[in-house]
């Protein structure tokens, strides 16, 4: 039935689709997946298998389709009482009705071998190239990549979409809720084992191009695994309710070529241990002026405002959180303020750049506190000391 | 006539509430503890049994069998806790051994309680605990560290196919439900 | 209340009622106020999906409507419309003169508007309405719920205990109150549907009451039926709760067979195309429904076994369902139909329900489901079933039996527009959800991707049409109560067999006093 309607739905918008198609190439593309109607094969040679199936079962319920409502529009138009019809008796038929037991009966067996054989591939984790665990937040993923010498690599993945585009203060823009700040980065032709468990509540990883999707359960652990065979930026979201901004947990995996994802793995890991080296440093009050700078501009101007006077956010000048504790600002910074559209900032930047900017919400626009906040002060917060 | 009607009418009553009795006992009382015992069976959710005494079987060094490590810490809980090792290569039959670190960064005691959970579920039966921190609640001091021992065997009878085993820890913050123990505890 | 006293007077009748007809009639405007409630919160969400971005309700009201939206309709609206069919009915139909318990009867349907009041309620409460979804998983549920849990899991025991008690009596009606000649398969088969809804009730309503209770218990007792860290299990939620959910949606969809049943016959003119065996598919689709429950949970992680277990079991399914499709069918086969407005509803359920039945199949398929599972093919799918299937056949059961019940005539004009403004708009708003679902929008989201946008503002102006078509009728009833013209004496269609027919109409207070003969 479905892809009927759908054809024709088409066939009707297709001289719309042909006029925006001539305002240029590109947005053909966009245009496409604008009207998407059907599965993506997606990257994955699984991924294409259950595209086969599930047009094989399609094409299966369009033929009965056709035959079951066949037969009631014909009966509808013929058999009317307006067109003279005098009413057979009968109503009942033994071997019709084995007939119509047995043979939907049959049909679903040919349709349980290739189903089975597919399930099976699903669940087939061995020999892995790689795994990476997947934790859901709310509202957040987490990536750890698993080394085997410890070494391990993990980052928070958040939504990258401003609270001006979702609240339409600004224009959105292209990737609107399907974009994040740092996306899981796959080789291209390996097989990735995806561990995948919850911090909280149950969330699902969900990519249709990578035909991937899992339920994270918060104490138990599941796996799945995919192997893209293009490279690529391919999206997805959380499928399962997770509390308010389950609607705001996309999913973002960028396949590249192995020797891009060695060098991306290589600076993560180097990243990594700078910060570490960063971590037992002190700065001055200028240093941490400058670097706080660049944090608020990048992660705070677009709710507080570029000078500290307010938005959607509070004021932060003469804010009495920052011209107060220091325990206080650090906590609101780190675990966000819960209800209300200031974020947990803790899982999002580093303990570096927290302690820059918050040395410089504490200095900056009028407020002249003079402490200066240590990356270990943040640290200590974070530990509960 | 009417009276052997309500007498009818009495009887199957009774027989429908004696079921809806029947169904609300059945799934806390048989339900739950016929899924627990199913989950072990079948590793669903990669749930591992318990204590295992060990039967001496003799070691298969004609494989290994990667064990890897993962640990997640749960919502609020602020311990730090990691695997000391990410991963063994170990030879089925053979008791291996190692500890994962713990830390309550708090200024007060607190207990936690470890999660664990397995994958590939078809694992969990050939997966042995003979010591494990996971079998009792952890209380740690306000600023302590610890290293808490796990002791496993991996069985002989695992599947040639499975090379990999997880296991993974959640941790979870048991503090405030072991103050206040609960009517039912399970 | 005997006839030389009539019923009492004034709001008292229908506080102490204990007549069937009065209490079926209560129920079923209680389930039409609460169709319009749970409308109201569709089109709230509705409005807010009309386009990308957050316009009218903020992210955790949209997942308070969604789930009072799903609680109300499934709990409020659908199941005690039926409830009400079968106390005006099930008597009329196997020539008893009442239910067999006609004071619980009353009690079963007093409960209710409490109940939903107090579940409405909690939209006011600090924390607000239950925001977990009407599936509610723990532990979203339980650890991390509003404050207002408590009063919707009290809200689901009331919910409970009345469905309970009206398919006691619903059991104990049909089992020992049939006029001397109405065997079994005699019955009319809303009858038999019916009565195995019922059984169907009493062997999963306390399932449900379990659940919920142990979710009380760990939210306030301390126990850890659903919480890892005490050795419990959320995974374990999700087998009880569908353990009830799957029968439930049986329990929502067998009574509206039933109606199909009784109504294609009468405007094809000719008796319906196969009873034993439609009696038995809905036996073999009750069993059934036990043993698919994990079908809604592929992707939580199961072993493969069970995996491929319940996935054939749920194949199966679609056996039965066919065999009930294909009878219809050749019941219209070489009738003399004629397309009042109650077989238009029927012909749109026949059409409209087999397509959810062949997303269904496609749905039971666990490889493919990986990719279907939480999206918008699956609230495509169960709209199909639940709106095309269970409102339709309400819709069709009330046009159909609205003379008997009123003796006055509805506007024919007015229902067969009514009619087709919901089979348009219905389909406007739930075709393209395929679309949405197989592109990759998820369900229960406030907002979404811009490339979902134009499908979007289409399912809403159809929802808004949809919503709208159920003023008119409302109007239309309203009129005919008020106003309508007198319907035939007995028999208000042609081709209508059954005893409720042999009836005058309106039906007296008090009928089958005296058991008619069944020959």
């Amino acid at each position: 039935m479905h892809l009927q309607a759908k054809r024709l739905s088409k066939l009707a918008l297709s001289p719309v689709l042909m006029l925006l198609s001539m305002l240029g190439t590109a947005a053909w593309a966009e245009e496409a997946q604008r009207w998407q109607t059907n599965l993506t094969p997606g990257v994955t040679e699984l991924g294409a298998k259950i595209y086969d199936l599930h047009m094989t079962v399609f094409w299966i319920c369009v033929w009965i389709g056709v035959v079951v409502f066949g037969l009631m529009f014909y009966s509808i138009l013929t058999h009317r009482k307006s067109l003279g019809a005098k009413p057979a008796d009968f109503h009942e038929s033994t071997s019709v009705e084995i007939a119509w037991t047995v043979v939907p009966f049959i049909i679903l067996i040919v349709i349980a071998f290739p189903a089975t054989k597919t399930l099976l591939e699903v669940y087939d984790t061995d020999d892995a190239d790689l795994d990476v665990m997947i934790t859901g937040y709310q509202w957040k993923w987490k990536y750890e990549y698993i080394d085997p010498n410890g070494d391990n690599v993990s980052f928070f993945s958040n939504l990258r979409t401003g609270k001006t585009e979702i609240y339409n203060e600004d224009a959105k823009g292209q990737h609107y809720l399907l974009e994040v700040d740092e996306p899981m980065v796959l080789p291209v032709n390996k097989k990735v084992r995806f561990l995948v468990t919850a911090n909280d509540v149950i969330h699902a990883w969900w990519v249709p191009a990578l035909a991937v999707k899992r339920d994270a359960i918060p104490g138990f652990i599941n796996e799945t695994w995919t192997k893209a065979t293009q490279t690529g930026i391919y999206r997805g979201q959380c499928a399962e309710l997770c509390g308010k901004d389950h609607g705001y947990m996309p999913i973002v995996v960028n396949v590249v070529e192995e020797a891009e994802y060695k060098n991306w793995l290589n600076e993560k890991k180097s990243q990594a241990a700078e910060i570490k080296a960063l971590m037992s440093k002190n700065f001055s009050l200028d240093e941490q002026m400058a670097a706080g700078k660049e944090v608020y501009d990048k992660s705070c101007a677009a709710c507080h405002g570029a000078n500290g006077e307010g938005g959607v956010g509070k004021a932060i000048a003469k804010s009495p959180i920052a011209t107060g504790a220091l325990a206080t600002h650090l906590d609101v910074g780190v675990n966000g303020v819960p209800g209300t559209a200031m974020q947990a900032f803790g899982g999002q930047i580093n303990d570096v750049e927290m302690a820059a900017v918050i040395t410089y919400q504490r200095n900056a626009f009028g407020n002249n506190m003079g402490d200066v906040v240590q990356p270990i002060d943040v640290y200590n917060f974070k530990q509960g000391k | 006539m009417a009276e052997q009607q309500q007498t009818s009418i009495s009887k199957t009553v009774i027989k429908l509430v004696a079921t809806v009795v029947f169904m609300l006992f059945f799934v806390p009382l048989v339900m739950v503890p016929l899924y627990n015992v199913l989950c072990e069976q079948l590793g669903i959710n990669g749930k591992t049994g318990g204590r295992y005494e060990v039967v001496e079987a003799g070691v298969d060094t004609s494989r290994t069998v990667t064990v890897q490590f993962v640990a997640t810490i749960n919502d609020q809980m602020p311990w730090q806790f990691r695997p000391t090792v990410t991963e063994l290569k170990v030879h089925p039959g053979a008791i291996n051994s190692t500890v994962f670190y713990a830390k309550n960064p708090r200024d007060y005691n607190m207990v936690a309680q470890a999660i664990p959970s397995l994958t590939p579920g078809r694992a969990t039966q050939y997966f042995h605990k003979t010591e494990c921190f996971c079998f009792n609640q952890q209380p740690l001091a306000g600023g302590a560290e610890t290293e808490m021992p796990l002791q496993f065997i991996v069985d002989r009878d695992l599947p040639a196919d499975i090379k990999t085993i997880t296991l993974s820890y959640t941790i979870f913050d048991v503090t405030e439900m072991v103050k206040k123990p609960s009517v039912a505890s399970r | 209340m005997s006839a030389h006293h009539g019923p009492a007077k004034g709001f008292t009748r229908w506080l102490t009622t204990t007549n069937h007809k009065d209490i079926g009639t209560m129920y079923l405007w209680f389930s039409f106020a609460m169709f319009i409630l749970g409308g109201a919160f569709a089109m709230v969400i509705r409005a807010e999906l009309f386009q990308p971005g957050i316009q009218i309700v903020d992210p955790e009201f949209f997942n308070q409507m969604t789930t009072m939206h799903g609680l109300v309709m499934v709990f409020g609206a659908i199941m005690p419309a039926f409830v009400g069919l079968a106390n005006w009915l099930i008597p009329m139909m196997i020539g008893a003169p009442d239910m067999a318990l006609p004071r619980m009867n009353n009690w079963s349907f007093w409960i209710l508007p409490p109940t939903f009041l107090m579940l409405a309620s909690t939209l006011f409460m600090d924390g607000g309405a239950p925001n977990y979804g009407w599936t509610f998983y723990a532990p979203l549920s339980t650890t991390y719920a509003p404050p207002s849990v408590t009063y919707f899991i009290f809200a689901i025991h009331l919910m409970g205990l009345s469905s309970i008690m009206g398919s006691i009596n619903i059991i104990a009606t049909v089992v020992n109150m049939r006029a001397p000649g109405m065997t079994y398969m005699k019955m009319p088969l809303f009858v038999w549907t019916w009565l195995i809804t019922a059984f169907l009730l009493v062997a999963v309503m306390p399932v449900l009451a379990a659940c919920v209770t142990m979710m009380l218990m760990d939210i306030h007792f301390g126990t850890s039926f659903f919480s890892a860290a005490g050795g419990g299990d959320p995974v374990l939620f999700q087998h009880i709760f569908w353990f009830f959910g799957h029968p439930e949606v049986y329990i929502i969809i067998l009574p509206a067979f039933g109606v199909v049943s009784q109504i294609i016959p009468t405007f094809a003119r000719k008796p319906l195309f196969g009873y034993d065996s439609m009696v038995y598919a809905t036996a073999s689709i009750a069993f059934l429904s036990f043993i698919v429950w994990v079908h809604h949970m592929y992707t939580v992680g199961i072993p493969v076994a069970g995996e491929l277990f319940f996935m054939y079991a749920t194949m199966l399914i679609a056996v039965p369902t066919g065999v009930k499709v294909f009878n219809w069918i050749t019941t219209m086969w070489q009738g003399a139909m004629t397309f009042e407005t109650p077989m238009l509803f029927c012909l749109g359920f026949v059409f409209l329900f087999t397509i959810g039945g062949f997303t269904g199949v496609m749905l039971s398929l666990a490889p493919v489901d990986f990719q279907y599972h939480d999206s918008y093919f699956v609230v495509a799918h169960f709209h199909y079933v639940m709106v095309a299937g269970a409102v339709f056949s309400m819709s069709a059961a009330v046009y159909y039996w609205l003379p008997k019940w009123t003796g006055k005539m509805y506007d024919e004009g007015m229902g067969k527009a009514h009619f087709w403004i919901s089979f348009i708009g219905f389909n406007l708003t739930f075709f393209p959800q395929h679309f949405l679902g197989l592109a990759g929008m998820p369900r229960r989201i406030p907002d979404y991707a811009l490339q979902f946008s134009d499908f979007n503002m289409m399912s809403s102006i159809g929802a808004f049409i949809y919503g709208a078509s159920q003023l008119l009728f409302l109007f239309n009833v309203l009129r005919t109560i008020l106003a309508g013209k007198p319907a035939p004496a007995e028999k208000a269609w042609e081709g209508a067999e059954g005893l409720e027919w042999t009836l005058p109409s309106p039906a007296p207070y008090h009928t089958f006093t005296t058991p008619p003969n069944v020959k």
